[in-house]
Formats: structure tokens, C-alpha cells, sequence
């Protein structure tokens, strides 16, 4: 059964992304909402661990959130897709758990 | 409501400094008597609300430690402890609270509850849940 | 799809009940639904009906009670959680021997089973929080 996992910490601040990744196996999606927007983001010391797991997960960030938070979306790791509520939905039901890292 | 599902509560956070390990394990308690399938793991910061020799009387809080020792005897048995998390904060399984329960299928012998899995069994564990509450 | 929703912060300081709003409606406008949302830990707080945010905010709690009764939502907030932080409708007022209750309208104050069982209902179930 394939797992969402939801992040809703910045990386810079705490460990839950770099936790949620540790734990998503090949097929999970990652979805970033909330202050976990800025995970999703080129150039910080945290964007590796995005890029380098994007082989085997998938990862979302939540459109809402960056733009109440004035990230353009060209700041936005190559491969990240930005998703609304509706697609939060989706995501959710298109896995059969979802995980929230608080 | 038939219907067996597979729990799993997942505590990442210390107890006392906030209230979710506390408040995590009264949702497990009550939940022990839905008769599911239940199991807990802790990783991250979590591992230590398992730590021994929790003494809370000079900062006024409830110790609410000892309940994990009553956990075996609500039939919640399987607790996963993630051995990165313990090894990132210098830890080891003798640092945490020995806890048991009676198997009533091997003429009541004492075991371990606690079993320590890699994050890559972890994630199995998670994935192959049901339901997962965070705390 | 049936889905339930836990929320485990406050009104105003965290997100969370931001996101499990927008989250919640979303869910029903796509036409799934929602077997139960369950207020935890500090999220008790979002169902008082004394809250008044300043009038260019969004209100929280009010929001909450119209999605409720256009969907006929169940919000039911945790017995043990609110007791500690002082949320109580009229019943639990009078057994605590308190001298007003401030439920707003639309929520519940019920036991943590209300949980568990919106777990083993639903199809989904989605953890809000800090």
C-alpha cells in the first residue's frame, strides 16, 4: 500500500523531512504544506536531500502555502509539483495511508 | 465495527517539555480496548519517553513513565524502537525501560515488547499500517 | 471516500486548523465524505464560542460551525483534553461544577473512542498539527 507522507516543519528548522524521507519507501510521495513549503526550495543547505531522493519518491508542495509565504515557484526544486487543496485531496486518497510528520 | 485494522501510533517528540507524549498515550490506552491491531513506534525524539529513571517531582509534572510497564497488560505488545534514533542521541536498549507482557499462547511466559527495528523496517512497518496517528 | 480528520493545535497559533479547514472543504467539494472531524490536544481550543479575532481576521471557530452545518459535519472535540483546558458545554459544566460552558455551535464533547472508531470507519484519516 503506498504512503503519503506529509511535512509541515522547515528543514532548516527541524528534522521531520529529513525523517519523513528516511522513511518513504520507493512509490511514497512526500507532500511539503505549512512551513514545510520551504523544503521544497533550490539553493538552501537542505535542497539535496530533496533532489537526491526524487529517483524514488515523489514530491509535492503545497501552491497555497508558497504563495502566502512569497515563494515564486521558479525557487522551486526542477521535479517538485505544485499541488492546491483539491490536489492535497487527491493525493490522499490515491494512497492507502497518510503519515503527518509533526 | 468487525472490521480488524492495524494501528500504528507513531511518537517523535519528548514528553514533559510538551504535552503529546502524555496525551499519545491515553489515546492508546482507550484505543486497547477497540480489540485492533495495534502497535507503537518511537523514533526521532521520541525514544525518550522510554528512558529510565524519569523523576518529575521538582518540576511539578505527572511522571507518567511507569504506564508504559502497564502497556503488556492491555494486550499492547508490539513497540518498535528505531535503532538510528536511538544511536543519534547515544543510546542503547539498556537505557530504556525493560517492558513485558504474558504471552497467553506460551503458557504465560514473561517477553519483550520492545523490539528494535532499522528505519528501513520502520518504514515497512508504516506502510503496511492501516492507521497512523502522530503525536 | 470516507475520510476523518484529527486536528491537534489551537485556532491562532499553529496552522493546523488552517490547513484542515481548507483540507476538509476541499474533500467535500470533491464529493468525498466526511465520517468525522476530532479536536485534540490544544485543537479542543477551536471550539469556543468566546473567541472574537479582530474583525479583519478570519474566524477560526465560526468557520468551523458553518462548514458543520452545511455538511451536517461531526466535530466532536476530546472529553479528556478539553477538561484541562477549560472547554465544556452545559453538561460538563454542571458535572464539574463550573459556572458557564463556551462550546460552540456545531461541536461535541465526547471520549477519545470517538477517535478510534473514526479510524476504523474511515477510509482515510489525516493528522493536523505541530
Amino acid at each position: 500500500m503506498s504512503q503519503l507522507h506529509t511535512v509541515n516543519k522547515s528543514p532548516l528548522d527541524r528534522n521531520a523531512l529529513e525523517s519523513a524521507i528516511r522513511h518513504a519507501t520507493k512509490g511514497n510521495a512526500v507532500l511539503m504544506i505549512e512551513d514545510g513549503v520551504y523544503g521544497a526550495m533550490k539553493g538552501t543547505q537542505k535542497s539535496a536531500m530533496v533532489s537526491d531522493a526524487m529517483g524514488d519518491i515523489s514530491f509535492y508542495v503545497m501552491g497555497p502555502d508558497l504563495k502566502a509565504r512569497g515563494i515564486d515557484e521558479g525557487r522551486i526544486i526542477d521535479g517538485v509539483k505544485v499541488v492546491d487543496y483539491s490536489g492535497f485531496v487527491t493525493l490522499v486518497a490515491e494512497h492507502g495511508i497518510t503519515q503527518s510528520w509533526l | 465495527m468487525s472490521e480488524t485494522k492495524k494501528f500504528l501510533y507513531v511518537n517523535r517528540k519528548a514528553p514533559y517539555g510538551t504535552i503529546y507524549a502524555l496525551e499519545s498515550l491515553e489515546v492508546v490506552l482507550i484505543g486497547a480496548a477497540f480489540e485492533q491491531d495495534v502497535a507503537l513506534a518511537f523514533l526521532d525524539d521520541g525514544v525518550y519517553q522510554l528512558t529510565k529513571g524519569q523523576a518529575t517531582d521538582e518540576v511539578g509534572m505527572k511522571n507518567f513513565s511507569p504506564t508504559y510497564r502497564a502497556l503488556g497488560d492491555y494486550d499492547v505488545n508490539k513497540i518498535y524502537v528505531e535503532q538510528e534514533s536511538l544511536d543519534a542521541r547515544g543510546l542503547s536498549l539498556d537505557d530504556l525501560q525493560a517492558l513485558t507482557y504474558e504471552d497467553e499462547d506460551d503458557d504465560y511466559a514473561e517477553k519483550d515488547s520492545i523490539k528494535v527495528v532499522s528505519a528501513a523496517e520502520l518504514a515497512k512497518i508504516m506502510e503496511q499500517s492501516d492507521v497512523i496517528l502522530s503525536f | 471516500m470516507k475520510f476523518s480528520v484529527m486536528i491537534s493545535e489551537g485556532p491562532y497559533t499553529h496552522q493546523a486548523s488552517d490547513t484542515a479547514y481548507n483540507f476538509t472543504k476541499a474533500a467535500l467539494e470533491n464529493g468525498h465524505e466526511c465520517f468525522r472531524v476530532f479536536f485534540y490536544h490544544d485543537g479542543v481550543n477551536n471550539g469556543t464560542r468566546l473567541s472574537t479575532p479582530p474583525t479583519d481576521d478570519r474566524n477560526v471557530i465560526n468557520r468551523w460551525s458553518e462548514l458543520a452545518a452545511a455538511h451536517n459535519l461531526d466535530l466532536v472535540l476530546c472529553v479528556a483534553a478539553a477538561q484541562r483546558r477549560g472547554i465544556a458545554d452545559a453538561d460538563e459544566a454542571k458535572r464539574n461544577g463550573k459556572d458557564a460552558d463556551n462550546i460552540a455551535p456545531g461541536f461535541r464533547i465526547s471520549g477519545l473512542g470517538q477517535l478510534i472508531e473514526a479510524g476504523i470507519q474511515s477510509d482515510r484519516l489525516v493528522t493536523f498539527g505541530d
